[in-house]
């Protein structure tokens, strides 16, 4: 089985977010970053266990500059076989993401074009939509079971309350949510070997914008707590009503 | 023309469908123009759709839209947008619209806004949609640079209002193919309305000591009518289902009124939570970092605090 799992690069998850003096950028002094939670918990994860059953080579692939390269490297040190940047010097929007990402994979005959169900970043939820849609694969979003038998794939999709079970034949293009795997940290074995693994850098192809963040704001801030004594709900309750007028 | 795709759920038009048009409406009347409503398939009371802004309501019926296949739904919804000349498609962000928003912009090369959080503006000459960034820890003003545009809407971003009558529906004659996915299976819990589309929810985290205590937020949360949900490390140890975890890693919500016990309140679980309405929160210690981010506070012990909470509700509903 031929896997590519797409990967992308976000700010810690405790980054506090600061914007620039003019707000038009993320402030990104001091931030570190990972690699996006959804993409190694599930997709990677997921995609290291059928190949552990089946056989195959799982392929890791990041659209981004060269900074990205040691969150690449994660990717094999958890357990990926080989790796792809497709370089572009500033990440741009889901579209032109989306765009390197299929012109990349068109004719090499990936099984599973997996992904994160979003970053944590943009949560877009968009790019593996957009890439299926390129690349004419079925598509299905918020997976959190997958199990391929041949060329049969069984996934299980998150729905509003519930899940949805839909059987479809390879190739498709998925993305991962909580639930299809559980995450795993890579030993100094595996940090060792991902050093001599290759890591092939693309040249991007072009694609005009259609977005563009214009500027950025922080939500507003709470005003100070309203205390209430634990033996007075019904006062909480009169509140709950009155002044924030929610129930 | 903005076309809006209004969603049945299980075969009945409901609070997703009413909030894109309503959101298609406000998005008509900055741009000019009107809003129109696209319904696949069949279902009862499409020309209702019209009180909540839709000034005609087109209907695609079609064996092949029958089980839910983001490729069908994407050629429909498309060649829809193309017979009718629409500049903006909304579409809700829920587990359908993050299946089809991106094959829609795909499809069409539209630049898009994923989960947008309010109306479009005309901002410095840019059609500018606002959505939130960084698990609601920041929001993006985005411009889109394209004659089409894509828009998915998060939920309970917009209130819904009813103003006009009912619209005229007409059939679109569009043929969209077969899918190549099957649906084998779809189960929905009947009961509380799905956390991301909750208006109240009442949440637990670690300070319930166990899964077996959990009876204190169900009472509530029956009480108010709400959904329950949860902390990572909650349903990380599987004392709840995975679909209640909210945070930056697990659902975003933004419900009106957020009722947290026993949580800390860590970066990464306020993210999700943060943008809700109104943010209650008990916890027995004075100095957890949630009461910093919360309008309402309550210092003391969970198990002794929701009990009370819930009969002054019950006393309140009563009256
Ligand atoms: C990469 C990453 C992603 C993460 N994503 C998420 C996420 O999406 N969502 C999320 O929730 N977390 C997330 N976390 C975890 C987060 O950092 C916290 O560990 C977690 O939110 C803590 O859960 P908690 O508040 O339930 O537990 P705790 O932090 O243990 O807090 C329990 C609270 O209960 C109070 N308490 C105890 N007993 C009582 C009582 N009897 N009455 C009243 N109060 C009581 C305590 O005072 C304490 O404040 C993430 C962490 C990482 C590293």
């Amino acid at each position: 089985m031929k896997l590519l799992v797409c990967v992308s690069k976000t700010p810690e998850t405790t980054t506090k977010i600061q914007l620039t003096s003019d707000g038009t950028e993320i402030d990104t002094t001091g931030v570190q970053y990972i690699m996006n939670p959804y993409d190694e918990w599930y997709a990677l994860v997921r995609a290291l266990e059928l190949k552990e059953a089946a056989g195959g080579t799982v392929t890791i692939l990041n659209v981004g500059p060269a900074d990205n390269d040691p969150v690449i490297r994660k990717g094999l040190a958890i357990g990926a076989d080989d790796a792809v940047r497709i370089d572009v010097t500033e990440e741009k929007d889901s579209l032109f993401t989306a765009r390197q990402i299929a012109e990349f994979a068109r004719g090499k005959d990936f099984d599973l074009i997996l992904f994160g169900k979003e970053t944590i970043s943009y949560n877009g939820s968009e790019v593996g939509a957009m890439v299926a849609e390129f690349l004419d694969l079925p598509y299905v979003g918020d997976a959190i079971g997958l199990e391929v038998e041949g060329t049969q794939a069984t996934v299980t999709r998150d729905i509003e309350g519930g899940d949805e079970v839909i059987e479809v034949q390879t190739p498709i293009a998925l993305s991962a949510a909580k639930g299809m795997a559980e995450q795993r940290i890579p030993n100094m074995r595996g940090i060792m070997m991902a050093k001599r693994k290759p890591l092939e850098v693309v040249q991007a192809v072009d694609f005009p914008d259609t977005t563009r963040v214009a500027s950025y704001q922080k939500p507003a801030e709470k005003g100070s707590v309203k205390l209430i004594e634990p033996d007075n709900m019904d006062e909480l309750v009169r509140l709950l009503h009155e002044e924030a007028k929610v129930i | 023309m903005v076309l809006v795709y209004a969603e049945a759920t299980n075969g009945e038009f409901k609070k997703v469908a009413h909030e894109v048009i309503v959101y298609g409406k406000q998005t008509a009347d900055v741009l000019g123009t009107e809003c129109h409503a696209l319904v696949l398939g069949d279902a009862p009371g499409a020309e209702g759709l019209g009180k909540y802004g839709a000034a005609k309501v087109h209907r695609i019926s079609s064996p092949h839209l029958e089980g839910f296949d983001a490729a069908v739904y994407t050629v429909a919804i498309t060649e829809a947008a193309k017979q009718l000349g629409a500049t903006v498609i909304v579409v809700p962000h829920n587990s359908t619209g993050k299946n089809i928003t991106g094959r829609l912009a795909a499809r069409l090369e539209a630049g898009s806004v994923a989960g947008a959080n309010a109306v479009p503006m005309m901002k410095d000459g840019y059609f500018t949609v606002t959505k939130p960034v960084f698990s609601g820890k920041a929001f993006a003003d985005v411009q889109v640079l394209t004659d089409v545009k894509v828009i998915s809407l998060a939920g309970n971003s917009i209130p819904v209002t009813e103003a006009g009558g009912d619209a005229p529906v007409v059939e679109l004659s569009v043929e969209p193919p077969a899918p190549k996915t099957k649906v084998i299976n779809h189960q929905v819990a009947t009961g509380r309305t799905p956390l991301p589309e909750a208006e109240l929810v009442v949440s637990g985290g670690r300070g319930l000591k166990g899964p077996e205590n959990w009876a204190v937020i169900e009472d509530l949360a029956d009480a108010l009518g709400a959904t329950t949900a949860c902390s990572r490390p909650v349903a990380d140890s599987d004392w709840r289902p995975h679909h209640e975890h909210v945070g930056q890693t697990g659902v975003a919500i933004r419900p009106n009124l957020y009722i947290a016990a026993g949580i800390s309140g860590a970066i990464q679980h306020l993210a999700g939570v943060n943008n809700s309405k109104t943010i209650v929160v008990i916890n027995k210690d004075p100095d957890a970092p949630f009461f910093k981010a919360a309008d309402y506070g309550v210092v003391g012990d969970l198990f002794d605090v929701l009990p009370r909470l819930t009969e002054a509700v019950k006393k309140y509903k009563g009256q």
